[in-house]
């Protein structure tokens, strides 16, 4: 019994712990202790999205950078042809910039949704590698687009030089965009949970584990899987867009094989299917880079020697570590 | 446009085929045996191209380089298979994905701390510097024939391997039932560790030859990499003879579509926007083949069952 | 945090024996963000090597400079910077290697009032309409080498050049930049994928088009992949480039392959100035390797700040401190140097051919590409 109140004791601190952190950097003056954590809870943001795919569904996608960049590049386009005063589309329909947060992030949510849908349809096919690989070609697609679109700076990126504005809210400041991105992240933690719990959550988990019975009860797999996919992959968008109006910059660096590959790392750092898994992942992956990367040139070696030992050692993750394995036995 | 333009183009489709097929052989029978996706399999290429170019600097001879270079990756990957890997047949993929992705971070650094920041140089051994006339005119490098000859020459090879010896018999048991060999008596972990050393000196030697045609530097293995993933499961994975077809596919698409694609559109478009916006398709093709090849048959070209 | 402080005996012994007037009263800080990890490492460490040289050099104290890696990955270089400009309260960053990292990083960090001085990258964007005030560049406009490429083999009377480069901005700089001063035809132009490694295809290409000569701008890996390629290809044709793919740095991993072809540079080890004799000579102590281009620019760097720092004593009066960067009153090894009105350097840019001295290759200068040139995006430059 002790066991299973561990983990919702260790998420509250963890929950906690993220926002005190940059109340108090911003106590002590130091705002860039405010912007890591904004990074910490975009990013953490992107790997809960990813935690519906991978998690409660089991497909492990090698592509959500895709949906990452593509947010990113919602917020960049948007950003440049309102600084522009230029239209993104002049025909059937003109379609300007904006600089309206909700904007973007409904346009995120749009073309994330749409691009997975197709992106799902497709892959959803095969299951095991071959979906790891098809995720991971899709993705790759992207990045080669990106990198030779001229229009919207190919290689070189984008510079977003305003960031776009909330109702309410000065976005400009570094703790106010913390708490956006912050309540995003414990809105898209709630969604998530109070998913896994429905009815749905439990036809992904019976989808993941027996495709066939699901059948027997007259729900087709399928449609489930894909429903997840494209919701994990609009969350991981949302965090695309926030990502690049945090560092005022959108590439495809962003769509990157690697990013792919840092967002897993963030859920399986965390614990695979714990719901606050991600954050600790996140937390955790930051904080190493940011500090060992400070402390010595070859701080990617100590990174990929912390990150074997975890899967070494750690099974589980950061939250199994800390509050016990009771989900997973 | 020429017939030997044509004749050389395709040559050099096929020699890119067989180069990717020597790195996807031990990618797909790892995961075929094992059932271990491997992320570091182009840190053990790598490993061959360095070891290669640091051995042929030392003694001047290139044979030695290369042989060096596939038994420094055959040990690295034999090392690195009793240290790592072995813990991780039973996890799952995931597992897996992030174990082998923290070991590309340490083996680059590695190799960065022990060869130095630069690249380093490999040339192509005096003997097979020349070039060889193409029928209807032009040379094609001897070198690159040499690279197609000896890819072919490892497909026989691993094909009489796994089809006519022993260790060959133990390998597709293990791929058809993983238990059923131990029951056996066979002693699965000295097999393991030979069917991943084995993929590693195949990468080795993929890495030693291709040291001398490009740069012999840190992070020459993610691209190959990648590109030896969509090989294998084009291919279906954990079969040989699969990775050869999806490695020749793959070769041959993306070096005429680098060719044709630009002067496609140069029929529609002025040269300079024609070439970048070809260029940039080409770039895509081989995972639009791959996309093809999955909607039409999930498993690959030759799924393997079990 | 790694500090390269100086030892702190020495430079209080080197305050006092100076007598240290108010200019040196202040401290400066700089963050230097640069690639020291992965392929494209040696540029970084090369920059960086330079930079420490001319500070220790210079026997000042008081300079403090802060190193990070970036991994060459533009949000870790935004990362860095925020970290050096927020917490550590930097005065100038410099060491970015990248045209997309500057790109990532410049234009925020400028609006947060540091200076930052370019001892690499030097996108088109920030020497035209995005100029400013703090930003100065002081190895090149991206498209200089190439003009000057351009200029070249038109002088030289080659009428049917054939050219490529990597399909992303700078490549396509690049080609442009080379027929802005090469007015004539192509015999052919392509774009390769960026971080491509095997041009047999389009070393094809370039015998069927049968050019006089062929211009290329493929940096790092992929120059080198080029150059071994070309020269097992037969194909004689001359090949000409800018320098990054026949850069110190670089050539040994090159081979043979290089002799001959002539490239363009700012710099060449053989200036005959005194700041460069000098500059060669410490290099090869400190160091035991010869110097790159690069470690020429992050020497530039580092006597341009020291020399505004000794007349300003620091950035509290921004505006002193941009006109004493502006006047660029420092001996730099390229010999002359000044800043046009878009704070980028007006200079001679050098035809060098690959020789080898001994067992070693390396460059000499053959010719001059282009005079006291500025650059084509000054126009839109309003500042």
């Amino acid at each position: 019994m002790a066991e299973r109140m561990r983990e919702p004791l260790v998420n509250a601190v963890l929950v906690l712990a993220l926002l005190i952190a940059p109340l108090t950097a911003v106590a002590l003056d130091e705002p860039f202790y405010v912007g890591l954590a904004s990074r910490v809870a975009i990013l953490a943001l992107a790997g809960v999205g990813l935690n519906l795919a991978l998690g409660s569904g089991g497909m492990v996608s090698f592509g959500h950078a895709a949906f990452f960049g593509l947010g990113g590049y919602v917020a960049g386009i948007a950003a440049l042809h309102a600084f522009e005063g230029s239209a993104f589309l002049a025909w059937p329909l003109e379609i300007g910039g904006s600089e309206s947060m909700i904007v973007v992030w409904v346009v995120t949510l749009a073309v994330s949704a749409v691009v997975a849908l197709a992106i799902g349809a497709v892959s959803l096919r095969t299951a095991g590698v071959y979906f790891i690989m098809i995720t991971l070609a899709f993705a790759q697609m992207i990045y080669y687009f990106a990198i030779s679109l001229p229009t919207y700076g190919g290689e070189d990126g984008l510079s977003i030089y305003l960031r776009s504005s909330l109702p309410f809210v000065d976005t400009g400041d570094p703790l106010s965009f913390f708490l956006v991105c912050y309540a995003l992240l414990l809105s898209a933690l709630f969604l998530t949970h109070r998913l896994v719990n429905s009815r749905f959550g439990a036809a992904l988990q019976c989808a993941r584990m027996n495709p066939e019975r699901l059948a027997t009860l007259g729900i087709a797999p399928f449609p489930v899987k894909l429903t997840a996919f494209t919701l994990s992959a609009m969350i991981t968008g949302l965090a695309g867009a926030l990502f690049a109006e945090l560092n005022g910059f959108v590439s495809p660096a962003m769509l990157s094989w690697q990013r792919s590959g840092e967002i897993i790392v963030f859920v399986i750092l965390g614990g695979v299917g714990r719901l606050f898994g991600p954050v600790a992942g996140a937390a955790l992956f930051i904080l190493l880079e940011s500090f060992i990367g400070g402390w010595t040139d070859r701080w990617q070696l100590v990174l990929g020697l912390v990150l074997l030992s975890v899967v070494l050692f750690a099974r589980g993750g950061v939250i199994g570590l800390l509050a016990g394995r009771a989900r997973h036995d | 446009m020429s017939l030997a333009f044509l004749i050389e183009q395709l040559l050099n489709g096929v020699q890119l085929g067989v180069m990717l097929f020597l790195m996807a052989a031990g990618l797909t029978l790892v995961f075929g045996v094992m059932g271990l996706i491997n992320l570091a399999h182009g840190s053990l290429y790598m490993v061959g191209a360095f070891f290669c170019a640091w051995i042929a600097g030392q003694t001047g001879s290139f044979w030695l380089g290369l042989g060096g270079g596939f038994l420094a990756a055959a040990a690295t990957g034999a090392l690195v298979e009793i240290v790592v890997i072995r813990r991780l047949y039973d996890r799952d993929h995931l597992d897996q994905v992030l174990a082998t992705f923290a070991l590309i971070l340490i083996f680059s650094e590695l190799a960065r701390w022990v060869f130095g920041d630069r690249p380093l140089y490999l040339d192509v051994p005096a003997v097979l510097s020349g070039a060889v006339p193409l029928p209807g005119g032009g040379g094609y490098p001897a070198y690159r024939l040499a690279i197609i000859a000896v890819g072919l020459t490892t497909a026989v090879g691993l094909y009489l391997l796994i089809a006519k010896t022993r260790l060959g018999m133990q390998i597709r048991a293990g791929e058809s039932d993983r238990e059923m060999i131990g029951a056996l008596g066979v002693d699965i972990r000295r097999l393991y560790t030979a069917v991943f050393a084995l993929g590693a000196a195949l990468a080795g030697l993929a890495g030693g030859m291709v040291g001398a045609l490009q740069s012999v530097q840190v992070g020459m293995g993610e691209p190959v990499l990648i590109l030896a993933f969509v090989v294998i499961i084009i291919g279906g994975i954990g079969s040989v003879k699969g990775a050869l077809v999806g490695a020749v596919l793959v070769g041959v698409t993306d070096t005429l579509g680098r060719v044709f694609l630009p002067q496609l559109f140069g029929l529609l478009l002025p040269p300079s926007e024609a070439t970048s916006v070809g260029s940039s398709l080409a770039a895509m093709a081989i995972y639009l083949l791959m996309a093809a090849v999955l909607t039409w048959r999930p498993k690959g070209l030759f799924p393997v069952d079990g | 945090m790694r500090k390269f402080s100086k030892g702190l005996a020495l430079g209080l012994a080197a305050s006092v024996a100076l007598g240290c007037g108010p200019a040196a009263a202040e401290g400066l800080k700089i963050g230097m963000i640069t690639t020291l990890s992965g392929g494209g490492s040696g540029l970084g460490i090369d920059v960086r090597d330079g930079f420490m040289l001319a500070l220790k050099l210079s026997g000042e104290s008081g300079i403090e400079v802060l190193v990070e890696d970036d991994a060459q990955k533009p949000d870790i270089a935004k990362q860095i910077a925020d970290k050096f400009i927020q917490r550590d309260k930097v005065d100038i960053l410099t060491g970015i290697i990248w045209s997309n990292l500057a790109m990532a990083v410049v234009p925020a960090a400028l609006r947060d009032g540091v200076f930052y001085i370019s001892p690499n990258a030097g996108p088109s964007a920030l020497a035209g309409k995005g100029c400013h005030p703090h930003y100065f560049n002081v190895a090149w406009q991206n498209d200089n080498l190439h003009e000057a490429m351009g200029g070249y083999v038109q002088d030289n009377g080659y009428k049917k050049p054939f050219i490529l480069a990597p399909n992303y901005p700078a490549g396509k700089d690049a080609l442009t930049g080379f027929k802005r001063f090469y007015t004539g035809d192509v015999a052919g132009e392509i774009y390769t994928q960026l971080g491509q490694t095997d041009y047999a295809a389009e070393i094809a290409q370039v015998r069927e088009a049968d050019p006089d000569s062929i211009f290329f701008f493929l940096p790092g890996g992929m120059g080198i992949a080029f150059v071994k390629q070309y020269a097992q290809s037969g194909l004689e044709v001359p090949l000409f480039g800018p320098a990054f793919s026949f850069d110190q740095g670089i050539l040994g991993a090159v081979g043979d392959a290089a002799l001959g072809v002539k490239n363009t540079s700012q710099w060449s080890k053989d200036l005959d100035n005194a700041a460069n004799k000098a500059f060669v000579e410490a290099f090869q102590q400190e160091y035991a390797r010869l110097p790159s281009l690069y470690a020429s620019q992050g020497y530039d760097t580092a006597n341009l700040i020291l020399a505004a720092w000794r007349q300003t004593g620091g950035t509290a009066d921004k505006d002193a401190f941009q006109g004493a960067l502006e006047a660029a009153d420092f001996a730099s090894v390229r010999g002359s140097f000044k800043f046009d009105a878009s704070h980028h350097p007006i200079q001679d840019i050098y035809v060098r051919e690959v020789v080898k001295e001994g067992d070693v290759l390396t460059n000499k200068i053959v010719g001059v590409g282009l005079k006291q040139h500025s650059h084509a995006y000054i126009a839109d430059c309003k500042m």
